[in-house]
C-alpha cells in the first residue's frame, strides 16, 4: 500500500467517525427542542391526572379501598348517568355523520374557491366560544324563543315545542359544536380522493351510484371513522352544553363528576367517575383502531 | 384473450366543446378503423384530452355525433359505453388487491366468482404479472401498476380502449420498453385503440396512424412515417422530430431560399402566413467536396460540434440563412471528415427530404 493510499484511509475513516458525531449532536439537539414540552406535559397532564386517579382508590376515611368503584357499579344513578352520557353521545355522532356525510360530498362537488368559501362557515363557529354558541342556542330554542315564537306565529303549532332543557337540547346543541370535528378530517379524506378513480369505476362498468358505493364511499372511511371516533369521545366527556342546555334533566359523566365535588365534596367518588371515563374513552379508541385501523389514515 | 368480440370503428364528426371563449373541440371530425391504434398528439392545452373524455363520455360536448360502429353515443352515459380505460394516473382502487382490480369489471358485470377468478389471471398473465394477484396495490412499482391498470381495462375485452398518457408517470427506459410491449399487446387483442400522448416520439413508435391535435383541430391525421417526412404545417413539422426552419419564398409551386431555387419532389401544401423550408437534423448529408448538382447546397461554417453519445451534434452557419444543425452518426463513418470549428461543411439537402410547409395550414 502506497503512502497516499494509506492516507486516504485513515481519512476516510476520520471522516466516519466525524459524520458519526455529527449525526449523535444532531438527534441530541433535537431531543433537546423537545424537553421543554415533554416537561410541560408532565406536569401539567400526567402528575395531575396520577395523582387524582390515586384519590379514587381511597374512602371517605383515608383508607384504602375500591369503594368508590364499587359504589359506581352499584348505584342506579351511576348506571343511569353512564347510559345517558352514550346514548347522548351515539345520538349526536349519528346525527354528526348524516349531516356531515352528504355536505363534505358535496363541497367535493364544488369549484374549489366556492368549497373554500363554504367551508368558513363551518370553521367561523368552530372557532366560536362553546359557551357563546351554547347560549346562543338556548336563546333560539327556550320557550318563548325565537324558533317557537316564529312556528307559533306561522300558526304551525299552537303552544311551544319543548327544545330547550332537556335532551332534545342537549343533542341539538352538541351536534352543532361536534359537526366541525367530523367535517374537518373527512372533507380532506374526500379531497384527497383522485376523481379519476370514480371515472375508473364509471368506465369500467359501474353507474354512477355503484361507483360511489364501491370505489368513493371505501376511500372516504378512514377520514369517516377519524371524524366518528373524535365525536364520539369528545362527547363521551362534554360539559358545558349539556349542562346549560339540558336544563338540569340532562346528566351526563362530565357533570355528575362536577356535581360530586361542588355539591358532595366526595373527591374520591368524583376521581373513581374521571378515571372510569379515561378508560372508556383510550377502551373506545383501542377498539376502534382493532375494527377500522387509524394507521390507515395515514395510508395513501 | 378470446377473439369472441370484433373491435369497433369509431367516427367522430363535428364534435364541439367549448370552455367560456376558449373553443376545446373546434368542429372536429375524425375516422378510427375498427382495430386501429389511433393517436392523439397535442401539445398540453391543445383538446387532445377533452376529445378522449368526449369519447369516454366524461366530457359532454356541445355537439357533434360520436358513433361506435352504427351506434350514436353522444348521449349515452359513460358506464354503458363499454369502453376499457387506463388512466394517467393508474386509478387503481388501492383497497382492493391486484386480482380483484382487475376483477372489478366483470363483478360490474355480475360474472360469476369462479369466471372473475380464471379471467383475471388470464389477463394478468398477458401483461405478464402472473402470481401477482394477491398483491396489494401499494406493493408494486410503476410499471406494474401500469400494466395491473392494462389488465383491468382489456379482461372485459372491450371493443375499444382508451389510454389517456399511460406512460407519462414512467422513467425513460421503462417508457420505451413499455411502448414495445403496448404496441405488441394491440396486436394480441381486438380493439380499437385510442392513444393520447404529449410525447412525439412515443407516438411514432406505437400508432398506426397519428392525429395531431392543435388549438382543439386534428391539423393532420396520417401514419407515423408519412406524418414525419410530409407534414402539412410547420406546427407538425415543428412538433414530430427534431427541425431548424428556414423561411422561404412560394411562387408558382417552386420555393426560393433566398432567391435560389429549392429542389424539391415533395407536394407543397396549402396555407396561409407564408413559407418555411423544414431541416431534419439527420436528413442533412455531409459532403467531401462540392455539393452535387442534384441537391440543395447547405454548405456553412461549422459553429459548433456537440458530442451527445449516440450522434453528433454539428451546428452549422449557413453563409446567409442562419443556424443550420446536422446529426452525425458518432461512429467511424459519420465522423471521417468531419470538419472541426470554424471550417467549411458541405451540407446536400436531397429533393425528397426537402421539406417546404406553410406556416399555417389552410
Amino acid at each position: 500500500m502506497s503512502v497516499a493510499e494509506a492516507n486516504e484511509g485513515t481519512g476516510a475513516l476520520q471522516n466516519a467517525s466525524t459524520l458519526k458525531s455529527e449525526k449523535r449532536r444532531e438527534s441530541l439537539t433535537f431531543l433537546g427542542l423537545s424537553i421543554p414540552a415533554v416537561f410541560a406535559i408532565l406536569i401539567v397532564v400526567f402528575l395531575p391526572v396520577i395523582w387524582l386517579s390515586s384519590l379514587s382508590f381511597y374512602n371517605a376515611a383515608g383508607e384504602l379501598s375500591m369503594e368508590n368503584y364499587a359504589r359506581i357499579f352499584e348505584s342506579a344513578l351511576y348506571r343511569r348517568t353512564f347510559v345517558v352520557t352514550f346514548q347522548i353521545s351515539i345520538a349526536v355522532t349519528v346525527i354528526c355523520v348524516l349531516l356531515g356525510y352528504p355536505l363534505c360530498y358535496w363541497l367535493t362537488k364544488l369549484p374549489n374557491k366556492t368549497a373554500a368559501i363554504l367551508m368558513v362557515f363551518v370553521l367561523v363557529p368552530f372557532w366560536t366560544s362553546v359557551l357563546v354558541r351554547t347560549y346562543a342556542w338556548l336563546v333560539l330554542l327556550q320557550r318563548n324563543g325565537v324558533i317557537n315564537s316564529s312556528l307559533m306565529s306561522m300558526g304551525i303549532i299552537d303552544e311551544p315545542l319543548q327544545l330547550a332543557h332537556n335532551l332534545t337540547g342537549s343533542i341539538i346543541g352538541m351536534t352543532h359544536i361536534m359537526l366541525p370535528f367530523l367535517v374537518l378530517p373527512l372533507y380532506a379524506t374526500m379531497r384527497s380522493i383522485d376523481t379519476d378513480m370514480v371515472r375508473a369505476a364509471v368506465s369500467l362498468g359501474s353507474s354512477p351510484r355503484g361507483a360511489f358505493w364501491r370505489v368513493f364511499f371505501p376511500m372516504s372511511l378512514p377520514g369517516l371513522f377519524a371524524g366518528i371516533v373524535l365525536v364520539f369521545i369528545l362527547s363521551l366527556g362534554f360539559f358545558v352544553t349539556p349542562a346549560l342546555l339540558g336544563g338540569g334533566r340532562v346528566q351526563m359523566l362530565a357533570q355528575r363528576i362536577e356535581s360530586t365535588i361542588t355539591v358532595y365534596s366526595n373527591w374520591g367518588a368524583a376521581s373513581a367517575l374521571g378515571v372510569v371515563l379515561l378508560l372508556l374513552a383510550l377502551l373506545m379508541i383501542w377498539l376502534m383502531n382493532r375494527v377500522f385501523g387509524l394507521d390507515k389514515l395515514f395510508m395513501r | 384473450m378470446s377473439s369472441a368480440t370484433q373491435s369497433l370503428p369509431i367516427d367522430v364528426s363535428n364534435l364541439c366543446k367549448a370552455y367560456g371563449a376558449i373553443k376545446a373541440l373546434d368542429n372536429v371530425s375524425l375516422n378510427i378503423a375498427a382495430g386501429e391504434f389511433l393517436t392523439l398528439l397535442g401539445p398540453s392545452g391543445s383538446g387532445k384530452t377533452t376529445l378522449l373524455m368526449a369519447l369516454a363520455g366524461f366530457v359532454r360536448p356541445d355537439g357533434g355525433s360520436i358513433r361506435f360502429g352504427d351506434r350514436e353515443m353522444i348521449a349515452t352515459p359513460p358506464h354503458k359505453r363499454g369502453l376499457g380505460m387506463v388512466f394517467q394516473s393508474y386509478a387503481l382502487f388501492p383497497f382492493l388487491t391486484v386480482a380483484e382490480n382487475v376483477a372489478y369489471p366483470l363483478k360490474v358485470r355480475g360474472v360469476s366468482k369462479s369466471d372473475q377468478k380464471t379471467r383475471a389471471e388470464r389477463a394478468l398473465d398477458t401483461v405478464q404479472l402472473g402470481g401477482y394477484g394477491d398483491r396489494r396495490i401499494t406493493q408494486l412499482s410503476g410499471g406494474q401498476r401500469q400494466r395491473v391498470a392494462l389488465a383491468r381495462a382489456m379482461v372485459f375485452e372491450p371493443q375499444i380502449i382508451l389510454m389517456d398518457e399511460p406512460l407519462s408517470a414512467l422513467d425513460k427506459k421503462l417508457r420505451e420498453h413499455m411502448q414495445i410491449e403496448l404496441k405488441a399487446l394491440h396486436q394480441k387483442l381486438d380493439a380499437t385503440v385510442v392513444y393520447v400522448t404529449h410525447d412525439q416520439r412515443e407516438a411514432l413508435t406505437m400508432s398506426d396512424r397519428i392525429a395531431v391535435v392543435n388549438h382543439g383541430r386534428i391539423e393532420q391525421i396520417e401514419t407515423p412515417e408519412r406524418l414525419y417526412r410530409q407534414p402539412h404545417s410547420f406546427f407538425v413539422a415543428d412538433f414530430v422530430g427534431e427541425s431548424v426552419s428556414l423561411p422561404v419564398e412560394v411562387a408558382n409551386d417552386t420555393a426560393q431560399l433566398n432567391g435560389r431555387v429549392l429542389k424539391s419532389i415533395l407536394p407543397i401544401a396549402q396555407g396561409s402566413g407564408g413559407h418555411r423550408l423544414v431541416i431534419r437534423p439527420e436528413l442533412l448529408e455531409v459532403t467531401q467536396g462540392a455539393v452535387p448538382e442534384t441537391a440543395n447546397d447547405l454548405s456553412g461554417h461549422v459553429h459548433d460540434v456537440i458530442y451527445q453519445g449516440d450522434s453528433v451534434l454539428v451546428i452549422v452557419q449557413h453563409d446567409s440563412a442562419g443556424e443550420i444543425n446536422v446529426r452525425v452518426p458518432a461512429n467511424r463513418a459519420g465522423q471521417t471528415g468531419l470538419p472541426s470549428k470554424g471550417e467549411r461543411i458541405g451540407l446536400a439537402l436531397h429533393p425528397e427530404d426537402t421539406i417546404i410547409v406553410p406556416e399555417h395550414a389552410s
